[in-house]
Formats: C-alpha cells, sequence, structure tokens
C-alpha cells in the first residue's frame, strides 16, 4: 500500500443557501479543492450523499456533478453510510489511491436539505434508521439520541447541564469559525431554556438542517509536494465498522460500538492510541452523540464523557481538544457533506491555519463521521509530516 | 410512507409478535431471521414475543414526523420484554411524569397511523404500563 | 350443551363528563343527568378504534376459553364505527389472534344491535357443527354530533364472546329476533354523525322492540322475569333500560350488575354485550340471564343463558370489567376530545 496525503481542501460557508443548486454548491467547493491542492486534473472522484433522492429529487449525481464540474468522463462514483457518507467517501479515495490504482482523487460530500419543508427533511433523515420498527412507531434521529442520552443519565449520572455544555463549547469554536452556518456563542441557559424536541433534548442540542458540501484532493505521498509547499498531512489510518440499525438491538444503548470498532482499527493502522491525538473532529449530531463518541474513541472512561467536558477538557485550549471547528452543532450538518468537512477541518489545524480557534502546535488529529444512530462509523487518523 | 405490500408483510410481527429463534445460542429474533447472526444457524425455529416487560429507555418526541402529528407528543422507548427480546414501541397510556426506566409494561393493540385522509390504516402494538 | 367459553372486555381509559359537554354549549348539565341518569362516558384515543378495542376484548375471551385460536372457524364483530367504508375490521382481528386462514369472517353493522348479531351468528355456526368455536364481538367508537343530544351518550367499548361446546361458562338456552323496518335513527354514506328521530326513537322503537323481542323470548322458552337472576337490556341512556324493565315486571336488583352506562356511556354495538360481561364477572352457577339488545332500524336480540360451575375458574383469568370502567380514568377536557374525535377541522 502507498502512502496518501490530503493536499487540497475547499468549503463555501455553510448555510440556507436558496439561492444556489446541489450542482452549484457542489462545483465551487470542488474548485476550491482543485484550486488548493495545485493539481491541473483528477484521475477519479467519490462523492458522499445520503438522501439527494429525497432533498431534491435527484439520484445518479455522481455523473451529474462529473459533467457539471468538467471532469467527465473520470471515474466517479456516489457512496453512502447514512450521515457517515462523507467519511466513507475519503475512505474509498484513500484505498483507491493507496492501492496504486489512481494517483489524484477528488473526496466530497454534498447535502441540499433546504429544498424540502421540514417534515420532509425529518422523513429523509428518518431513512436512516430501521423504517419498519423503529419509524413505524414514531421515533425521529432527536428521538433516537435522547433515548441514548436517558441510558447515558440514568447509568452514569450524566447531567441535563453537562449536555448543554457540549453545545455551549461547539458554539463558542463556531463562533470563530466563519464558514459556519451558526457562528454565535449560546449559554447554558439557553440552551436549558431552548425548544423541546424529545426529552431530555432540546432544539440547542440538535444540529442544525444545512445546505453545503466539502471537498477534498487526495494524493500519494510521494507526489504530495509536486503542487504545493502546504505542509503535508498524511491519512495515518482509516477504520470503518457497523452495528445493528435499529438501538434497541444493541446491548448497551449509549455505547457506540461501531465507533469503538471504526475507532480501533484506525489507530492500529495508524500505530498510535488515543493520547496521541492533538485534536478531534466528532459526529455530535446531538449533544449526546459528542458524548458517547468520546467515550468510544477511548478519550475518556465509560461514563467520564460529561465530566470531562465540564472540566473544559475539550476546549480548544484543553488536553483533548474535540470539535474545534464548531462540530455539527455550530457549523451546520449537510449530512453527506460533514465527514469531509471534519478532514477540511483537521487539515486546517494541522496547517496551523486554523485561526482563532487554532489548537497549539496541532500535529495529529481524527475525525470521526457516523450514520444513523450509530449503524456507521468511519474514522482517520491524520499527522503532518 | 409505507404502502399496502410493504405493511402486509410485516403483518404477522405487528398484530401477534411473531420471531423465530436459534436453539444453539438461545436467543430469539424479533423480527425473524434468515440466518442467526452470532453462529451462522439458519435452522431457526418459529417463536412468538413476550407480550410483557420493562422500559430500558424513553423518550418524548414532540415534534413527530407527519403520520404521528395528531398523536404528539407520545413517547417512546425501547422495552425488554421478558424472554430478552428489545423491541421500540410508543409507551401510551402513562402520565409522562411517572415514566422511568424500569416500569413494567404490557403491549396492547392499536393504531400507529393513518395514511392521510384516504390511505390504509396502519395497526401495530404499542406498551401501557402493567399495574 | 354450546354456550360462551369464554368473555372479554375492553373500554378505554379516557372519560368526559356530562358537564364538560354541557358547558361548551350551554346547556343544563343537571337536566341531562338526571333525565338521562348519565354522569360520564368513555372516549377512546386517537389510536383506538372498533378494531383495537376488539382486539384487546378478544385477547381477554381467549384468555377465559383457554383455546387455541386456531380452532376459531368464525370471527364476527358487529359495530356502527368501522374504520374502513369498505375493507374488513374482521381479518385484522383474525390475524391478530391468530386465527387465520381457515376461519369464516364478516362485518356486522345493525346501528347499536349489530354485536348481538355476530353473536348469534357465531353461537349458531357452533350449533350446526359447521365451526368448532365462534367468536362474536360488539364493539363501537360512536360519534353523536357536536351539541345533540347524543354527544352525551356516544361512548366507545367492546365485548367479545367466544363460543363453543366443551367447556361453556353460560349454556345459552334460547335465543330470540324481532324486527320491523323503523327509521328512528340512521346515518347516510359519506356523513359523519348519525341523525335520530328525537321522541319517536322511544315508544315505537326501543321500547316495543326490547319489550316484543323479551315477551317473545320469555314466552318461547316458557320462562318469565322471575325465573331470572339478572336481565340486560340495549342502554343508550341510563333510564330506558330501567323503564323496559319495569314495563316486563324486572326489578331494579336485576338490572343493576350489567347496567353500566351511567359511568360508561353508550357504546353501541358494545352496549348490552358489556352489560354482559359485567354480570358474568358476578353471576352464581345456575343463574339465568336474560340478554336484550337493540339496534335502531329497528330490532331487538334476545338470548336466555344459565351460568355453569366453570365460571369461578375462569372469571379472574382476565380484567373483570367493573374494574376496568372504576380503573385508570382519565378526564379530558372537551378541547383535547375534541381533537381525539377529529372534530377539529385542521389543514392538510
Amino acid at each position: 500500500m502507498r502512502d496518501v496525503a490530503v493536499i487540497g481542501i475547499g468549503m463555501t460557508k455553510w448555510g440556507e443557501l436558496w439561492e444556489k443548486s446541489l450542482r452549484d454548491i457542489y462545483v465551487e467547493t470542488a474548485l476550491m479543492a482543485i484550486e488548493d491542492a495545485g493539481v491541473d486534473h483528477i484521475d477519479s472522484m467519490y462523492i458522499g450523499s445520503m438522501s439527494s433522492g429525497i432533498f431534491v429529487g435527484q439520484e445518479h449525481i455522481a455523473s451529474l456533478l462529473a459533467d457539471y464540474l468538467g471532469t467527465s468522463p473520470v471515474p466517479s462514483a456516489r457512496v453512502e453510510t447514512a450521515c457517515a457518507s462523507g467519511g466513507l467517501a475519503l475512505r474509498m479515495g484513500f484505498m483507491e489511491v493507496a492501492s496504486g490504482m489512481n494517483d489524484i482523487v477528488l473526496v466530497s460530500g454534498i447535502e441540499k436539505m433546504t429544498d424540502v419543508g421540514g417534515d420532509k427533511a425529518t422523513y429523509a433523515l428518518g431513512t436512516a434508521a430501521d423504517q419498519e420498527y423503529e419509524c413505524y412507531h414514531g421515533v425521529t434521529f432527536p428521538g433516537l439520541y435522547a433515548l441514548m442520552a436517558v441510558d447515558h443519565m440514568n447509568k452514569y449520572g450524566t447531567t441535563r447541564k453537562q449536555l448543554a455544555e457540549v453545545a455551549v463549547k461547539n458554539h463558542r469554536n463556531g463562533s470563530k469559525n466563519p464558514l459556519a452556518q451558526f457562528p454565535f456563542e449560546v449559554t447554558v441557559d439557553a440552551v436549558l431554556n431552548s425548544v423541546q424536541v424529545a426529552d431530555p433534548l432540546r432544539i440547542l442540542d440538535c444540529s442544525p438542517i444545512t445546505d453545503g458540501a466539502a471537498a477534498a484532493i487526495i494524493c500519494p505521498v510521494d507526489m504530495a509536494q509536486k503542487f504545493r509547499d502546504h505542509p503535508v498531512v498524511k491519512i495515518l489510518g482509516s477504520g470503518q465498522a457497523t452495528d445493528s440499525i435499529a438501538l434497541s438491538q444493541r446491548n448497551d444503548i449509549s455505547w457506540l460500538e461501531s465507533t469503538y470498532r471504526a475507532g480501533k482499527g484506525a489507530y492500529e493502522m495508524a500505530g498510535k492510541k488515543p493520547s496521541d491525538m492533538d485534536l478531534f473532529e466528532v459526529h455530535d449530531c446531538f449533544t449526546i452523540a459528542e458524548l458517547c463518541v468520546m467515550e468510544a474513541l477511548g478519550m475518556v472512561e465509560k461514563g467520564k464523557s460529561g465530566e470531562a467536558v465540564e472540566k473544559g477538557r475539550t476546549a480548544v485550549n484543553g488536553d483533548i481538544p474535540v470539535n474545534p471547528s464548531g462540530g455539527l452543532k455550530s457549523k451546520g450538518h449537510p449530512v453527506g457533506a460533514t465527514g469531509i468537512a471534519q478532514v477540511l477541518e483537521i487539515v486546517k489545524q494541522l496547517r496551523g491555519e486554523a485561526g482563532e480557534r487554532q489548537v497549539k502546535d496541532a500535529r495529529t488529529g481524527l475525525t470521526q463521521n457516523m450514520g444513523g444512530s450509530g449503524a456507521s462509523t468511519v474514522v482517520h487518523i491524520f499527522e503532518r509530516d | 410512507m409505507t404502502t399496502p405490500s410493504r405493511y402486509w408483510r410485516e403483518i404477522p410481527q405487528r398484530y401477534r409478535g411473531e420471531a423465530n429463534s436459534c436453539e444453539k445460542c438461545k436467543k430469539k429474533f424479533f423480527p425473524p431471521r434468515l440466518i442467526c447472526p452470532k453462529c451462522g444457524n439458519r435452522d431457526l425455529a418459529k417463536a412468538k414475543i413476550a407480550d410483557k416487560g420493562k422500559v430500558l429507555s424513553f423518550t418524548i418526541i414532540r415534534v413527530p414526523p407527519s403520520p404521528f402529528k395528531d398523536q404528539a407528543p407520545y413517547a417512546v422507548g425501547i422495552v425488554e420484554l421478558k424472554d430478552g427480546v428489545k423491541i421500540m414501541g410508543q409507551i401510551v397510556e402513562c402520565d409522562f411524569k411517572d415514566l422511568k426506566v424500569g416500569l413494567p409494561v404490557k403491549i396492547e393493540f392499536r393504531k400507529m397511523f393513518k395514511e392521510g385522509h384516504s390511505g390504509i390504516l396502519c395497526y401495530g402494538y404499542k406498551f401501557v404500563p402493567d399495574s | 350443551m354450546e354456550g360462551i367459553v369464554g368473555y372479554g372486555a375492553y373500554i378505554p381509559r379516557n372519560r368526559i363528563k356530562v358537564e364538560e359537554i354541557a358547558k361548551v354549549w350551554g346547556a343544563d348539565a343537571p337536566s341531562y343527568k338526571k333525565g338521562l341518569m348519565l354522569e360520564e362516558k368513555s372516549v377512546p384515543s386517537p389510536d383506538q378504534d372498533t378494531i383495537t378495542m376488539s382486539v384487546e376484548a378478544s385477547k381477554n375471551a381467549l384468555k377465559r376459553a383457554g383455546i387455541d385460536p386456531i380452532d376459531i372457524g368464525a370471527v364476527y364483530i358487529g359495530s356502527e364505527s368501522h374504520p374502513y367504508a369498505v375493507k374488513p375490521s374482521g381479518t385484522v382481528l383474525a390475524e391478530a389472534l391468530g386465527a387465520t386462514p381457515e376461519v369464516h369472517t364478516a362485518d356486522f353493522e345493525f346501528a347499536c344491535k349489530a354485536g348481538t348479531e355476530g353473536m348469534f351468528v357465531a353461537l349458531n355456526l357452533v350449533k350446526s357443527g359447521a365451526v368448532k368455536y365462534g367468536l362474536g364481538v360488539g364493539a363501537d367508537t360512536s360519534q353523536g354530533a357536536p351539541g345533540d343530544a347524543l354527544e352525551y351518550s356516544a361512548a366507545a367499548g367492546a365485548a367479545a364472546f367466544v363460543f363453543g361446546k366443551k367447556n361453556v361458562v353460560a349454556e345459552v338456552l334460547d335465543t330470540y329476533a324481532y324486527m320491523t323496518d323503523t327509521p328512528d335513527f340512521w346515518r347516510r354514506e359519506y356523513e359523519y354523525y348519525p341523525q335520530h328521530g328525537g321522541r319517536f326513537t322511544g315508544e315505537p322503537a326501543y321500547f316495543k322492540h326490547v319489550t316484543g323481542a323479551a315477551r317473545g323470548l320469555m314466552k318461547k322458552a316458557g320462562m318469565k322475569p322471575q325465573d331470572f337472576s339478572y336481565v340486560i337490556f340495549h342502554q343508550p341512556n341510563g333510564k330506558f333500560p330501567f323503564k323496559a324493565g319495569r314495563k316486563l315486571g324486572f326489578s331494579k336488583p336485576q338490572i343493576e350488575p350489567g347496567w353500566l352506562v351511567n359511568k360508561l356511556g353508550n357504546t353501541y354495538s358494545g352496549s348490552s354485550p358489556l352489560g354482559l360481561t359485567s354480570t358474568l364477572d358476578i353471576a352464581k352457577p345456575g343463574d339465568h340471564i336474560l340478554l336484550i339488545s337493540y339496534g335502531s332500524g329497528a330490532g331487538s336480540d334476545g338470548f336466555i343463558l344459565k351460568v355453569t360451575s366453570r365460571i369461578e375458574d375462569v372469571r379472574n383469568l382476565a380484567p373483570l370489567t367493573r374494574d376496568i370502567l372504576d380503573q385508570n380514568k382519565n378526564y379530558l377536557e372537551y378541547g383535547e376530545y375534541a381533537k381525539f374525535r377529529e372534530k377539529i377541522r385542521k389543514a392538510d
């Protein structure tokens, strides 16, 4: 296998992009990544998208987007593992480059979510859960994560305030990210008094509905400095794992086994352990998710995540910085794009280009991108040469 | 949402809790499976789920999917039945303040939702407190 | 001899008081309470209908019958509120119980008499030997038009009876039917609420058919009111069954155990069948029971039952009807009741 590096990244500001279509958003973002990498062509492309069919009525977007990007006839594939589709696009591209099949691969994620109303968006997201044995009973995604939250609170004494602290921390980070959908701070009180969605979760515990895309260019490490003189960010490890799609089928409702397994795979491949990481970009689709992910990735012991957040350990200047980008909570969550946006943040941090939210001396970083209520996870580990 | 054929296919499970079990692993599957994920056994025996159990976790859905609009707010829980099967379902006939982990519940037959004004009626199981 | 081998009841937990309805329409609650002897009525939740209540009542009946559901050869639900205009309710019930596919199923409708019709047919199929066991259910989620007198009584509930030849808890000694064409109450197709003939629903309708059926059946069986420990009449309100009883020579203590209407309301097809379940809950072996239903349109079915010693063995295998009626109640305000009963016009 060849070593692989990320040599270009692209992302425009996320939010409700009323003026822009799926193809507009994609092309702008992909061109930024190509520009940043300084490459004159690409050999192949992968696009992570969860549900373009429901959100904009368009399947077969791999060819559509290659056409509009002007890269046809290169091979292009859309990949899907619900909200982990972006992370999967990177993994697919990584394997293609590592195997030697192609050299320069564009990996990206996109979701255009605001062309449908709230009801239809809820329905589209719900298709990532078990339609016949979860959605049939009226549960929603906030509901599934609320079930994890109640379990976590019941087992470990995690408090409502600790959940709020996750949102507060991520909004503080996001307020320093000009590309974030909601770049402002929130208070614990604001979270605790926001609209109820699925008890105990409130609207400020939930990531928003977002339009957006993110793109990255990867190539073999030995080619990395051929184009631009960015610091070289290597992909050291890639892990992916699955779990039962229905939350009820898990042995432990608040334990993310797929994240644990994907993390284990990535750590082993990279020859690293959790304490080697300088920062983490994780899938905080809901505040409770960030806590469960911290435990499954071995950042803290099982049951200790709430306390760690409350003590400020996960802040940008803490000992285990989590989501300096603002996370899904503040940055936004165009579901298929999230996994690549995480990569973008890690690359910026490792290059030292993260501005006000820069984690000091960051050299290694990890991304964790999750689908459904944890039935899919993709983890990647990066290191600056 | 659902279609008549998709709905019809799940009737044995939803109306009368049909399951199956791996005799080797002594594990019951609901919904039924074609292969035991643990030991690979494909010779699974017909079974039925227990009709009583206790709540493992619960939430109150305040922002529902559209077919459930008229029912909101409503409680949804994960219940561990007496035979070890864990299933999701609504918990009805219970004041929200009385919901708790460990609450004993039993299955009742209910209407889950209607397909708009003119589509099929979708039935299934919900949980009620077992006093 | 053939008879009832298992019986079961189901009543939703929601209630609305007469005062709460009267308040909305500026009506005089005390006059309804005194005049119609009604205090409150049951209300189904949005997730309950004739089918769901029939399933739960039938499950209770099967607990008492202790039979294998696959041996049920006939499943009949009588109701004037079948959830579908076209598509049977009984198929859902038969599937839920595990009685399919070798089972005869039909939905009955005859205003408030449909429940005893299903019982009548199930019983006679057992009697003829065509089926081993037959299930007859009376269930309704009745709607009275907002502000109409019927709104104070139209309620929800179900009663189910498994008929068979072995291990009966009550033998059916005789049956009878009395029917004429009398338009005292009706609902046209596509109409949401029924209409009725006001006082015309009394003497020429309810009383004529109820007393006609009771007299005809007692004459046929060679019995008189004093031979019965209990009698159950259809209960459109609190007053009518007592008045019918007086006309026929029955006393209050014979009527009261099956008289549920003051706290339950009129459960239409479930009304007299639910009265029978609460009577079986307290009857002793050897007791004779007279059941007279009534359905507008109009007609009455009559049954004479004799309770066996087996009643003592099965009675507590399922919830008693008075317990279901009195426990775990949830009182609704009119707004919530209107929402539950889909009386509020909404956007699509």
